[in-house]
């Protein structure tokens, strides 16, 4: 399976080692994307978060346990398991820039799409969005919120790159080539220590071009062949090995790639 | 009371004792009416589903009943196309079995869908590229087929038959009715296997994940397979269970055998190549992606334990059982090997449905547990009820069984 090429690849790389787990970025998704706090959260496997954050550890004892965090948003990966999937075209991967759209008004809720992404990017609203009183007037004006039982997900807070389209256009500009910073999503914005570089992956002017290709650089999962268009990079091997099955348990397998 | 409904010359039970019957299964099918009702007016939050399980109970259930219920297409092809008479003693039932399990499943699925109000979308913005798109185009269309295949038989009812205009077309639609064999033997055979399908394209889910031929996975032809495997076997099963509670002899079980022939056939065809299939997604696939076999298993309840009693005990057993004349003649051994058909195929589907994406992928993430609520099983038995329902309905008015006359002389 070949990846969906596009002249613009927006993508992220996330330094594992700059994470301190602090969750700025899941905080700003939330209020970005109008995320609206369930009233019960308790299970946390029925909450929304399109960015996430997990922790890893190298299940050491002390003195030698180390912790790392990981942000997961959406991967935009090149060959998506979910687009195919979808009975109702629902989401697409066909836009110049590679992200992996999500059209709720389409959406039927059938959760296909959940069950074939392995990333577990994939949310399900099981309520209708409540905002407490008072809230509603911090809601982002851009973006929709979606009722109850259609998916969602990350889409690298796709409004902010129409915003930073039109004022490319206003200036006179290209938008078709932004330049590197004038878009980039809530996470990668808020994220204090700088851990989210986000930028055009085939653009030399970005920084995440040259990031991406650091030997200290992976993709989640990347031999399940999804093509993710994030990337992490860390210097400690342990957190690099968590990235693959095959190098978490030191089993490498058929050389044979799938195709 | 409604003695003149029967079904002639046939005896039936006391019309106190058949409404007090209607009132218990009823009585379990209102539950699940609720449950229903609540599920519509409150979404499936009030199910046991969650972020990390969109698929569950719900799912297996309609994989599994479908599956079950291929004894009405694969009879009908059998009977109406290569012409094997004998099995004119059960057509009618494999026909009720598979038009309650498909009637049943499309319900379950409104219900699952999130947003059930848009569930017309599926045909009016088809993705031509997903298996579910073919299983929703499918299976109306099968279902369709089958309210047809099963008008003739309410129209043949005692008193309706004596209306001449509905006599005539019972008669006419019979006459036709290779042609509707043949079209549900298409449509079936297609989203059988697309069922499987949409299983085998899951990229990001090395349990399920096959290559194939074509378009097709492996697991499009396994999915056809193990229905024919289990299908006819199910409606004997579900004969039988009838004739305990009736305690009048329904099919002859030379009838009954044969149908325990042709489900031992395709089964052992199906072990077969599933046998080939696993061995080789264990061995060659899984370490493709990166992945080992013990990866795909956990603790007790996603044990390998499952899997080999899908296909030892539940596969391999019963295709043996059901191919070896002297077992399969004897009618104990055949509906053991029957009910061991039936739980491995529905083992089958449960597992790629729920192992498949219990599986952590990621190194890092964590097994995570699924158990349907009360809601679910519900509603799921408010589907088994609904086909009690039918099916007592159909014994007690409509003549479903040629042979019963002459069987309880």
């Amino acid at each position: 399976m070949k990846a969906k090429e596009f002249n613009i690849k927006w993508g992220m790389v996330i330094d594992l080692d700059k994470c301190t787990g602090c969750g700025a970025c899941m905080t700003a998704c939330q209020v970005e994307n109008n995320i609206a706090p369930m009233v019960d959260s308790s299970n946390k496997l029925r909450t929304l978060s399109w960015m996430l954050v997990f922790e890893m550890s190298n299940k050491k004892p002390c003195p030698d346990a180390e912790i790392a965090y990981l942000p997961r948003p959406c991967m935009q990966c090149g060959n998506p398991a979910c687009v195919p999937v979808c009975p109702v075209v629902a989401t697409d991967k066909n836009e110049e820039g590679g992200i992996v759209s999500q059209i709720y008004p389409r959406c039927i809720g059938c959760r296909y799409c959940m069950a074939a992404c392995p990333y577990h990017a994939r949310y399900f609203n099981w309520e209708d969005p409540i905002f407490p009183k008072g809230m509603e007037k911090a809601l982002s004006p851009s973006t929709s919120t979606r009722p109850r039982g259609v998916v969602e997900k990350c889409n690298f807070c796709h409004t902010r790159l129409q915003n930073a389209k039109d004022k490319v256009r206003m200036e006179g500009g290209n938008p078709e080539a932004l330049p590197d910073g004038a878009y980039m999503p809530a996470c990668s914005e808020v994220c204090p220590t700088g851990a989210i570089t986000f930028g055009d992956l085939k653009n030399p002017e970005h920084k995440v071009h040259e990031l991406a290709k650091s030997e200290n650089a992976f993709r989640l999962l990347e031999k399940l062949g999804l093509a993710p268009q994030v990337y992490y990079m860390s210097k400690r091997e342990w957190v690099r090995k968590l990235g693959d099955n095959y190098a978490a348990t030191g089993k490498p397998g058929a050389e044979k790639k799938h195709s | 009371m409604d003695r003149a409904l029967f079904p002639e010359g046939l005896e039936r039970c006391s019309f106190g004792k058949f409404a007090l019957w209607m009132g218990f299964i009823t009585a379990f099918f209102l539950f699940g009416l609720y449950a229903m009702l609540l599920i519509f007016a409150k979404g499936i939050v009030v199910t046991g589903l969650d972020n990390y399980f969109g698929f569950g109970l719900w799912i297996t259930f309609d994989l599994a009943v479908i599956a079950l219920g291929a004894g009405a297409f694969f009879t009908g092809f059998l009977k109406y196309i290569l012409k094997i008479d004998q099995l004119k003693n059960i057509i009618n039932l494999t026909v009720i079995v598979g038009f309650i399990c498909y009637s049943g499943a499309m319900l379950v699925l409104t219900m699952d869908i999130g947003q059930p109000i848009r569930a017309w979308f599926g045909y009016w913005h088809p993705n031509v590229h997903s298996m579910l798109t073919e299983v929703i185009f499918c299976i109306t269309c099968y279902c369709l087929v089958l309210v047809i295949e099963f008008v003739p038989l309410v129209l043949e009812q005692k008193q309706l038959n004596k209306i001449p205009f509905l006599h005539h077309l019972a008669h006419n639609m019979h006459v036709n009715m290779a042609l509707f064999a043949g079209i549900g033997a298409f449509l079936s055979t297609f989203h059988q296997g697309s069922l499987g399908g949409m299983y085998g394209v899951l990229i990001g889910r090395p349990y399920a994940f096959r290559e194939g031929f074509f378009i097709w996975p492996w697991t499009f032809f396994l999915f056809v397979l193990s229905a024919v495997g289990c299908g006819p076997i199910f409606t004997v099963l579900c004969c039988t269970f009838m004739e305990k509670l009736t305690g009048r002899k329904l099919v002859d079980f030379k009838t009954k055998a044969l149908m325990g022939k042709i489900a031992g056939t395709m089964l052992t065809v199906y072990i077969f190549f599933k046998i080939l299939d696993t061995w080789a997604w264990a061995n060659n696939y899984l370490p493709s992606v990166g992945m080992t076999f013990d990866q795909m298993f956990y603790g007790v309840i996603y044990g390998k334990w499952l899997m080999f009693t899908e296909i030892i005990l539940c596969g391999v057993v019963p295709a043996i059982m059901l191919i070896t004349p002297s077992i399969r003649n004897n009618p104990t051994l055949l509906y053991t090997a029957g009910i061991l058909d039936c739980i491995g195929i529905t083992l089958n589907r449960y597992l790629f449905t729920v192992q498949a994406i219990a599986i952590p992928l990621m190194p890092f993430d964590n097994w995570q547990f699924y158990a349907p609520n009360w809601a679910e099983w519900a509603t799921s038995g408010m589907i088994v009820a609904y086909g009690f329902l039918v099916m007592s309905l159909s014994y007690r008015y409509l003549p479903v069984f040629p042979q019963e006359k002459m069987l309880n002389k």
